[in-house]
């Protein structure tokens, strides 16, 4: 009996001791992983800082020797500037043109074929479906080649067509939406079949709008790719008024040997990074669901 | 169920998706694959002349690329890059989200925050980056330096000489190290992500476990935590070196189209930026050749690392 009680005994002032080393180490690592997170984030959003404070600064201000971490003045007339200097004006027109014509297009394409894949039984659906996903494979920068070919004997170059049209089909985004498709009960199919609702209207009335989350991420998604595409417009259109927002960007402020205007070229980089950060903001649950699943840029 | 009414109908809804792959999908991959093995085919030669002219079926354009005195440099800049920042960034995503996935106050906070380079334009932000690293006037002339820009400023402010990191004369590796750091800071929001999902998905029970035995922090990480986000893991390394081979912007947003330090154009090319800039010279054939070498590659490397990721994942 006083055996056990002194095991008893030893065991609490083991655990005590633990609980003692566990109330040291618990908040010194709790502690620790902050100041790395903080630290982190810190190097994480110092570029954005640094963006956006040297917009406002006067070109003086921003070549002092020693830099400032708040502009004295703000002087905002360094987005007017940049405004006319990239043509920002055109460019951002075009590219909200491209964007939304070329989403909702893509869109369209996107749910018919998902459709098809999911519910429709036709002659060769598995091996269609296996050619698809296996162009997935295949880097963009192979089928480029070509494309630039056949839209030059299209007589495409400079046009809208050209920015929107060779990428209207995604197979990802085809992928994506099937497999949400599949996950709706073949039931509701057969009822509505019974019902004499055609595929079409069971489409729209019932599959697109379980399938919203998927589709709100495809949108965001394609927007995304829209407004940050550079190479692909950079190739097909010569001309600077057709070009998208990073072509202008890029194009207009080219200038490396250390003499660039920098307030005005930050200014410029704000107002195209600008749009991007609101959608997130109100977004920021389908982009990140999106992403996850997708693990490609744009 | 399946009559010939219905498929009909089936192929129309599939109708405008095929249509699209096979113009811009189908077709091109067949026609790199040829025009790689026509001899030299270059469309001026092939549409400038009234008769049909034909080309020689031949690896000769292998050839051209392989002997192409840029196309070295670029696969050793796109190599390095590379086998750099995959591992680097994967290892700081990790500790990342193991760190974010221990907390609780601002977790969702301090998530958003490190998603927020995913949704930038990344030629945009390299513009920012090029001006943290730029030096105002002659960097070789100290008395016609304006500021020395704000990385070596704080360089200075702990007693360093400042570096010419991508000006005019600037060294090859300092050139690399604000790419390795830029495309680092790039990478991270989406391996966080992906790390951090399969983390919230793992079972606390061998959290549990650990507790009760007192493993150390170090070996519950090592061997719990590593272990149990293995596919993860592979699958943001696998994408990691896809995309690492096709890195292109990132250079041009922080040096530009000539994809190097003034005076010194081309140095930093890589695979995918040679294959952009033939393509408008019209060396269809060069460019196919390239194009399915860069294939080859990212073929070869993504089944290496399904080998590896096969002995070492564990579902």
């Amino acid at each position: 009996m006083s055996e056990k009680k002194a095991f008893n005994t030893m065991h609490d002032r083991n655990m005590q001791h633990m609980n003692l080393l566990q109330r040291i180490t618990k908040p010194l690592t709790i502690t620790g992983t902050y100041l790395f997170l903080f630290a982190m984030a810190l190097i994480i959003l110092f570029p954005f800082y640094w963006m956006i404070i040297s917009s406002l600064k006067t070109l003086a201000e921003y070549r002092e020797a020693v830099p400032t971490f708040w502009p004295r003045a703000m002087i905002f007339s360094n987005y007017a500037e940049a405004f006319s200097t990239g043509n920002l004006g055109r460019l951002f027109l075009n590219t909200a043109y491209v964007g939304v014509v070329s989403t909702i297009l893509s869109l369209v394409i996107t749910v018919l074929t998902a459709f098809a894949l999911a519910r429709l039984e036709f002659k060769g659906k598995n091996a269609l479906f296996a050619a698809l996903l296996a162009t997935m494979m295949i880097p963009g920068e192979l089928f480029t080649i070509t494309n630039y070919q056949t839209v030059i004997n299209f007589k495409w170059m400079d046009t809208y067509t050209v920015l929107i049209v060779p990428f209207l089909v995604s197979v990802f985004y085809i992928y994506l939406l099937r497999q949400n498709f599949m996950q709706i009960p073949n039931e509701l199919y057969l009822a509505a079949k019974v019902d004499g609702t055609s595929d079409l209207k069971y489409l729209i009335k019932v599959m697109v709008p379980l399938a919203l989350p998927t589709l709100i991420s495809i949108t965001i998604l394609k927007m995304m790719g829209a407004w940050n595409s550079y190479v692909w417009p950079n190739l097909v259109t010569k001309k600077d008024e057709m070009q998208l927002i990073t072509n202008g960007l890029r194009n207009a402020f080219n200038d490396t040997s250390g003499n660039t205007n920098y307030p005005v070229q930050m200014a410029a980089v704000t107002l195209v990074s600008a749009p991007l950060f609101l959608v997130f903001l109100f977004l920021r649950k389908y982009i990140m669901s999106g992403v996850s699943r997708s693990g490609i840029k744009g | 169920m399946v009559d010939s009414k219905h498929q009909w109908k089936a192929w129309l809804y599939l109708a405008p998706a095929i249509v699209l792959l096979l113009v811009f999908t189908v077709w091109p991959i067949i026609n790199t694959v040829r025009l790689a093995f026509l001899n030299n085919y270059n469309s001026l030669t092939a549409v400038n002349q009234e008769e049909v002219v034909t080309f020689a079926v031949g690896i000769e354009n292998f050839k051209t690329v392989l002997r192409y005195d840029g196309f070295l440099t670029a696969l050793k800049n796109t190599a390095l890059l590379t086998v750099i920042t995959v591992p680097l960034s994967t290892l700081l995503a990790l500790l990342i989200a193991v760190a974010l996935n221990s907390i609780k106050p601002l977790q969702k906070f301090l998530q958003t925050i490190f998603f927020l380079p995913y949704v930038t334009n990344s030629i945009a932000i390299g513009m920012v980056f090029a001006a943290m690293f730029n030096v105002v006037g002659n960097f070789k002339i100290p008395r016609l330096v304006s500021t020395y820009g704000l990385v070596n400023n704080i360089i200075m402010f702990f007693g360093g000489d400042p570096i010419n990191w991508i000006n005019a004369g600037s060294g090859y590796w300092a050139n690399m190290f604000v790419l390795i750091f830029y495309i680092i800071w790039n990478a991270l929001p989406f391996k966080i992500l992906v790390l951090l999902g399969g983390l919230q998905s793992v079972n606390k029970q061998y959290y549990e476990a650990a507790k009760v035995d007192s493993t150390p922090r170090w070996r519950v990480f090592t061997k719990i935590t590593v272990p149990l986000l293995s596919p993860m893991i592979a699958y943001v390394v696998i994408t990691g070196f896809i995309g690492g081979f096709k890195e292109y912007s990132s250079i041009v947003g922080i040096f530009g189209n000539t994809m190097g330090a003034p005076g010194n154009e081309g140095a930093l090319n890589t695979i995918v930026g040679m294959i952009y800039d033939v393509l408008p010279k019209q060396d269809y054939g060069l460019a196919s050749a390239a194009a399915l070498i860069l294939f080859a590659i990212i073929f070869v490397v993504t089944m290496i690392n399904m080998q590896v990721s096969k002995k070492r994942v564990h579902y």
